[in-house]
């Protein structure tokens, strides 16, 4: 161990014993970190990233077991620490800890100030006065407004991004000189992530704090992180710097994984490179390598042998037989990425879906003699998608995605404006008809397929409920359909939990298309999935928008599916479309404000490059009170008097609508 | 959280007027309270001549108005068995179940939350399955015959308590524990599968990643949220409990207000079950109110929701 590093692992494994077998969820690996460095372990879910966060500092689930030859931090001996050393000298203290789930992480019981404060008087005497400046100083520092008053505040009466806020002070409340985050800003929005994770580099600079970052998402640790490890089903397979790991991956998984990434390689709308299968469950014996069964270079020997370490320098390593000669074509030239997918859409096309000035107001009442107010989901929203192509539609949680997707579908009504499908007003059609028209696919595979319903069952159902065909017919479609979809014919008779998340999502698929519908409408289809399950996805959904020519109205927060799926986008906020053009243009040259700092938070894999600061300042509003005027002004960097007390009409600017008083004069404004 | 409060009471109040009209009603539609007072074999117009004195022959909303007014200033009538006031009869016997209650229901408490705790802590372990086992066993016993066996054990071969009668303060200890242990599987349960609930919440975690362990983490981050449950099913055992424990007392012959009730309704004393409804209407009410109130205060998000 040098004396740079402050901690070194050494063949730490984490076992879960399980009825039948015992889960291997980290399988002996080692790391250091130096002192005042960010290691970032990458990973898709099930590869032990989270299990060897919680290893650290014991604080696994109960049933799991740790075994290390050495957790070294700083000199104190953590491998044979007792429980109650570890709480009363390194947790919380000289280690701190953020979760991912910021809705559910803080106590909800308890007021922030006291959750801030008594982790500060657990470890150290101080007075209450002296803990609450502390807890006041770090609130200003991670940028609450108005600290001294959230400390009365509950986790409820804050917002997703408020309470990561508030974990991040409290992990730091003690200057710890390790912060280990897991995935701190998954359950955030783009523009929020960005705020956070430029705030914990900041933080991290001027406490010299190292850092362990986990995450899933290449884009954010190419940007955060100093040294990358890689894990793949309990094991590290390759580490380095972030940049050598990036630039230059010498393991087939790590190589795969950056190809499944949209907007990596190639241009948009190609295929991407996918990793086929799904990770294996590390349980009982394991020999060979765990990536085998989904290695394309993968030999025999990778079945058999256990692969071997290999050292390119000092803290450049990799875990892989290399069964040809290294580097030789990257690992998924097999699937053929960089192919074109057929046509883009033509222009000129029909115009299949037309929202007219919708406008969508509920009223809401709190409590039982609460008064009714209202709340504007929808202001005067038009769009039109012609036929066969992918409009995207974006925005932050709660800017009015999913009411839109409802009252497209005709499940919503509109309180103004018109829906026209194939020239037939949408609520004038039969639901029948209408169903047959439009379908969903939903972001969750694991809560929108029946359960107690077998996979054949499920794809088969739209035909059931409009009587099409007899049993026989139904039953050769949907084997048709699986065939289509890439559903092995096997699981025909499965039930959804017996399928992995991508499969479950090719059966969400197949229902939606079974009745050849015109519009699909793909709501965030792949967010739940794991980046080389969604790279999968994404390829079926363009296969297939050629091959039965489809529409797609693709609503996602995510800015590379946008990058890579769309051909147009409209971008959402508070329930108006702030702008809606061509990608190229909506996304390389924005035009609104609001759009240009959604673009600037979009974090591409570009090692070195630091994250942006996205220049929004607060939150995203509660509809409930909807701004003046503009409602982006309270966050504009670009409001005036005129933005706060009259609402911009919308405007047709170099073939993109905008709808911004300074549209014209932003582009310019906002790149200086 | 006036606003909650307010809200609340006025609630309680429908809840309350519904149900005691609700009886008020059946028992007029069922019997014949004229005929009961003038006995079965009375002739016709002794049984008119009662009904008209009385005011039987008036609408129900008419009688029930009155004798909600009467019962709101104190006066819940005469009865017809006993002849003497229900306000007496029932002040009588009120003392009797409200000291066993209360005492029963420390005896739930100090013998189910310790117990549910330490099972929690611990799953599967010794301690758990011994606190499952007490708990399907307490469910098990019926109360008459584990009351009379501890008068057999604690008073026929070790007379350490009386029999029975409510005269001293021992004469509770055996029906306390008696009443008492009925209650103790459903809240010790409840406090195993809350806590072991809270102990593997996200939030928990957060705290042992602070430095949080052992009672501390219990007391000071985890108690806080499982007592919610356990809160409303403390009130609902206290309401059955107030609400006249007729085996527990009928085994230890203590005139408590189940006691009371039994004979009422044997002897179809309407005044008295009535009134006797009504009060434990207005019991099981109340506690739950209680119950809403304690669990407000408890937990900031009812608090302001």
């Amino acid at each position: 161990m040098s004396t740079a590093s402050i901690l070194d692992i050494q063949d730490l494994s984490v076992d879960i014993p399980t009825d039948s077998s015992t889960l291997h969820a980290v399988r002996g690996i080692s790391l250091e970190l130096n002192r005042g460095e960010t290691l970032g372990i990458v990973g898709e879910s099930g590869s032990g990233k989270s299990m060897t966060a919680l290893a650290l500092m014991n604080l696994l689930p109960p049933a799991a077991r740790r075994q290390a030859s050495c957790i070294d931090f700083d000199g104190s001996d953590l491998t044979h620490a007792t429980e109650r050393e570890l709480a009363s000298k390194i947790r919380g203290q000289r280690i701190g800890m953020i979760f991912q789930e910021p809705m559910t992480s803080l106590n909800p019981v308890y007021s922030i100030g006291r959750q801030l404060k008594e982790t500060m008087t657990l470890h150290r005497k101080v007075s209450d006065a002296e803990a609450e400046k502390r807890a006041i100083y770090l609130l200003e520092k991670v940028g609450l407004p108005d600290p001294a008053s959230r400390l009365k505040q509950y986790p409820h009466e804050l917002s997703g991004g408020q309470r990561q806020r508030v974990m991040i002070a409290m992990a730091l409340m003690n200057e710890p000189e390790l912060l280990i985050a897991d995935e701190p800003t998954t359950a955030l929005d783009v523009t929020i992530q960005a705020q956070i994770l430029h705030l914990l580099r900041e933080l991290q600079q001027e406490f010299g704090m190292s850092m362990i970052l986990i995450t899933h998402d290449l884009g954010v640790v190419s940007r955060a992180a100093d040294n990358i490890a890689v894990m793949y089903a309990g094991d590290i397979v390759e580490t380095g710097k972030t940049a050598e790991v990036l630039e230059d991956p010498r393991h087939p998984y790590t190589k795969g994984l950056l190809e499944c990434v949209p907007g990596y390689q190639g241009g948009s709308q190609q295929r991407l490179g996918a990793i086929p299968g799904i990770v294996p469950a590390m349980t009982g014996e394991i020999s060979g390598c765990a990536f085998a069964s989904r290695c394309p270079r993968a030999a025999d020997v990778c079945r058999t042998t256990n692969p071997p370490t290999k050292k390119l320098h000092e803290g450049r390593y990799f875990v892989c037989h290399e069964p040809d000669i290294p580097n030789q074509g990257r690992a998924t030239k097999q699937s053929a990425p960089g192919k074109a997918t057929g046509k883009t859409a033509s222009h000129g096309a029909e115009d299949v879906l037309t929202v007219d000035h919708v406008s969508c107001t509920f009223s809401v009442r709190r409590g039982l003699f609460g008064k009714r107010k209202p709340l504007q989901a929808l202001d005067d929203v038009s769009l039109t998608l012609k036929k066969g192509e992918v409009l995207a539609l974006v925005g932050e949680s709660g800017c009015g995605k999913t009411t839109l997707t409802r009252t497209i579908m005709g499940l919503q009504a509109s309180s103004k404006g018109s829906v026209t499908l194939n020239g037939q007003r949408i609520e004038n059609l039969p639901p029948m008809e209408r169903a047959r028209m439009i379908q969903p696919i939903f972001q969750d595979p694991y809560s929108s397929l029946n359960p107690r319903k077998t996979i054949g069952e499920i794809i088969a159902k739209p035909l059931v409920v409009h009587g099409i065909g007899s049993k026989h017919e139904q039953h050769q479609q949907v084997r048709k359909m699986m065939d289509l979809v890439g559903l092995p014919s096997r699981v025909f008779n499965s039930y959804p939990d017996q399928l992995s998340g991508g499969q479950r999502q090719r059966a969400a698929i197949g229902r939606a298309l079974i009745l050849n519908p015109e519009v699909v409408i793909c709501d965030e289809p792949t967010s739940a999935l794991d980046v080389s399950v969604q790279a999968q996805i994404l390829n079926l959904l363009l296969d297939l928008r050629d091959e039965l020519d489809l529409t797609y109205l693709f609503v996602t927060h995510n800015l590379s599916v946008v990058q890579h799926m769309a051909d147009r986008v409209a971008v959402m906020y508070l329930g108006e479309i702030v702008e809606c053009g061509e990608r190229d243009q909506v996304m390389s040259n924005p035009k609104h404000p609001y759009t240009h700092a959604l673009m600037d938070s979009a974090l591409s894999i570009s090692p070195g490059e630091s994250v942006p600061d996205p220049g929004l300042s607060g939150e995203f509003p509660n509809p409930m009170n909807r701004p003046s005027g503009c409602p982006f002004h309270p966050r504009c960097p670009l409001a005036d008097q005129q933005c706060r007390e009259q609402a911009p009409a919308p405007e047709l600017i170099d073939n993109t609508l905008v709808q911004c008083w300074k549209a014209r004069a932003a582009g310019s404004q906002l790149k200086s | 959280m006036l606003n909650y409060i307010l809200r609340r009471g006025l609630m309680a109040l429908l809840v309350a007027l519904t149900v005691s009209f609700g009886t008020f009603a059946l028992f007029h539609f069922a019997t014949d309270p004229a005929q009961t007072i003038a006995g079965e074999d009375a002739p016709q117009e002794m049984v008119d001549d009662i009904r008209e004195q009385y005011g039987f022959d008036r609408p129900v909303s008419v009688q029930y108005a009155d004798w909600l007014g009467s019962a709101l200033q104190g006066d819940f009538g005469q009865s017809y068995f006993w002849k003497q006031p229900v306000v007496e009869l029932i002040k009588d016997h009120a003392k009797v179940t409200i000291v066993l209650a209360l005492a029963a229901l420390g005896v739930t408490i100090l013998i189910a939350l310790p117990l549910g705790i330490s099972a929690a802590l611990k799953p599967n372990s010794w301690v758990d399955r011994f606190a499952l086992s007490t708990a399907v066993s307490a469910q098990a016993i019926p109360n008459f015959w584990l009351g009379l066996m501890l008068i057999i054990l604690f008073s026929v071969t070790f007379p350490i308590f009386p029999v029975s009668g409510d005269a001293t303060w021992k004469h509770y200890v055996l029906p306390a524990l008696v009443l008492g242990a009925s209650s103790v599987p459903a809240v010790m349960r409840l406090t195993r599968t809350g806590l072991l609930d809270v102990l593997s919440s996200d939030y928990i975690r957060t705290a042992r990643a602070k430095g949080f362990m052992g009672y501390r983490l219990i007391l000071q981050q985890a108690m806080r949220n499982a007592l919610l449950p356990i809160v409303s099913v403390l009130a609902v055992q206290l309401g059955h409990k107030l609400g006249g424990s007729v085996v527990t007392e009928s085994v230890f012959s203590m005139n408590g207000l189940g006691r009371l009730a039994v004979e009422s309704i044997f002897n179809s004393d309407i005044p008295t079950v009535q009134s006797l409804i009504l009060i434990f209407v207005l019991t099981f009410v109340l506690l739950t109110l209680a119950a809403d109130l304690i669990n407000a205060w408890l937990d900031p998000r009812i608090r302001m929701g």
